[in-house]
């Protein structure tokens, strides 16, 4: 259940409308069933009351909807965002990939969103989800009411959630909330303790599973490029090879690499993953060695910070030290 | 009888004003290094995107070394800093991986240390060489 009603998002977005100060409302609408929300553009009062949803599903980061909205026209157009996609929305504005003032930000606090993968566990056939006294009550075709615990289907990224603070926003709905003292390295460091080759079975078992659909790249905020590496078709790695396991390994490699100091840990390449892929312990290995190795830094907590891999020092370690280092920290 | 001994690929990226400078110093001294290692000449070591690194060994390397101007020597000032924090990243991610870490190296050689030169060579390949075939960043498709 979430802090703040649809009914005040609706209304807030249909005054804005209203007032003139956007013309424009990038929001979830509803998909086919409860847990699909989709993001959607809104741009009137009787379309929001119709289609717009808030619910445990609203997942969906918005910062990269953003660009491609502020490119369309010059008139300005607002976002509900959640604490985890205001660092996204402020990383894009580093790059300079839109115009602040095209946008209107609505923060919305979060209480963690569901992940329907994990429903799907425990259910199938699924016509409903609701919430009843701070449990999850899933409505099957089969089984009838199924009665889960809402820690048990939280999405990875909500249970370890790093931040129910906004970075950024023109106006906040609710209450702000405090930068958290998250566990999300706790999986990489278990990786990190285990031998080379039980780390090398590991990720070929999870890695294999890839069908290079490329969605987590698609999803990324931080995956703006105009040309992507991956889709140069002499990269020889643009499309699955099923011959072969190198081009799943560069391309998990190489993706996580190229958003190294920009990404943000918003957890939406793992969120989109079809086939479940762990992607987050890619890039958090990343944001652990960087905190490990060059001081703490949280990319989009402030717009117009320098990443650590655009910069040095004289006294930074050596490469071979920081693998020795990496194992040490085990 | 035939011995099959194995006889590693090993590509060196070498950044032109230093360190290639000290593989031809390496040579004019008459110092051995293995005829495997295979020289790939770059302006700068930061030239050397880790795409470069997995191309190689897609394309069979056992091991892969890249050689820079010593920090602070860069011949372009600052390239060889981003060298190292990149690299570090990079082969921290490949050990995570589970990649052997032997098969990845930096090292910084100058223009006057032909005899590091082919120690550093000497050296990186017996390692690699010890670890045997590179399997597991190997790519059937460009198996000859
Ligand atoms: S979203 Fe998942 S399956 Fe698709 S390319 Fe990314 S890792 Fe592979
Ligand atoms: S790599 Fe994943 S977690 Fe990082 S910014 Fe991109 S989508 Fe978000
Ligand atoms: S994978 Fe790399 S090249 Fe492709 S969009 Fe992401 S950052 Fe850009
Ligand atoms: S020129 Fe040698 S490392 Fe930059």
């Amino acid at each position: 259940m979430q802090e703040i009603k649809r009914e005040d998002l609706i209304a807030k977005a249909a005054q804005l409308l209203a007032d003139g100060t956007v013309d424009r409302v990038i929001g979830w609408k509803k998909g086919e069933f409860d847990y699909d929300v989709t993001p959607a553009v809104f741009t009137t009062k009787e379309e929001l009351e119709n289609e717009f949803v808030w619910n445990d599903f609203c997942g969906a980061n918005f910062s990269k909807y953003i660009k491609k909205e502020a490119e369309k026209s010059e008139s300005k157009v607002m976002a509900f965002l959640k604490p985890c996609d205001t660092y996204s929305f402020n990383q894009l504005l580093t790059e300079y990939k839109f115009d602040r003032e095209k946008v209107y930000v609505v923060g919305v606090p979060c209480n963690g969103m569901l992940d329907d993968s994990k429903i799907k566990e425990s259910a199938s056939g699924i016509s409903s989800v609701t919430e009843e006294n701070g449990k999850v009550v899933v409505d099957t075709l089969y089984d009838g009411k199924i009665t889960l615990e809402r820690a048990d289907v939280l999405a990875e990224r909500c249970a370890n959630c790093k931040s129910k603070k906004h970075a950024a926003y023109d106006e906040l709905l609710g209450t702000e909330g405090e930068v958290l003292d998250s566990k999300r390295f706790d999986e990489v460091e278990k990786l990190e303790k285990m031998t080379p080759d039980e780390r090398f079975a590991f990720w070929q078992n999870e890695l294999s599973r890839c069908i290079r659909c490329n969605a987590c790249r698609n999803i990324c905020p931080a995956c703006t490029c105009e040309k992507c590496v991956f889709d140069n078709p002499a990269s020889g790695v643009e499309n699955k090879a099923i011959s072969d396991s190198f081009e799943e390994k560069m391309f998990h490699i190489i993706r996580a690499f190229h958003v190294v100091g920009r990404c943000t840990d918003c957890g939406e390449c793992s969120r989109v993953c079809p086939q479940n892929i762990p992607l987050h312990l890619l890039n958090r290995k990343f944001i652990k060695d960087i905190n490990g190795f060059y001081g703490e830094y949280q990319a989009g907590a402030e717009v117009g910070s320098r990443a650590p891999i655009v910069d040095y020092t004289k006294e930074d370690l050596e490469p071979s030290e920081a693998v020795e280092r990496g194992e040490e920290n085990a | 009888m035939q011995v099959n001994e194995f006889k590693p690929l090993i590509v060196a990226f070498c950044c032109n004003w230093c360190s290639y400078a000290g593989a031809d110093l390496a040579g004019n001294n008459r110092l051995n290094y293995p005829a495997e290692v295979k020289i790939v000449r770059v302006p700068c070591s930061c030239r050397v995107n880790p795409m470069f690194i997995l191309r190689a060994f897609q394309k069979g390397a056992d091991g892969v070394i890249l050689c820079g101007c010593h920090p602070g020597d860069c011949h372009y000032t600052s390239g060889n800093y981003y060298t190292r924090r990149r690299m570090a990243l990079l082969f921290s991610m490949l050990d995570y991986l589970g990649i052997e870490k032997e098969r990845t190296r930096v090292e910084w050689v100058s223009a006057a240390e032909g005899a590091k030169f082919a120690a550093t060579m000497n050296d990186f390949v017996e390692k690699v060489i010890s670890l045997g075939e590179n399997k597991r960043l190997e790519d059937l498709r460009c198996k000859k």
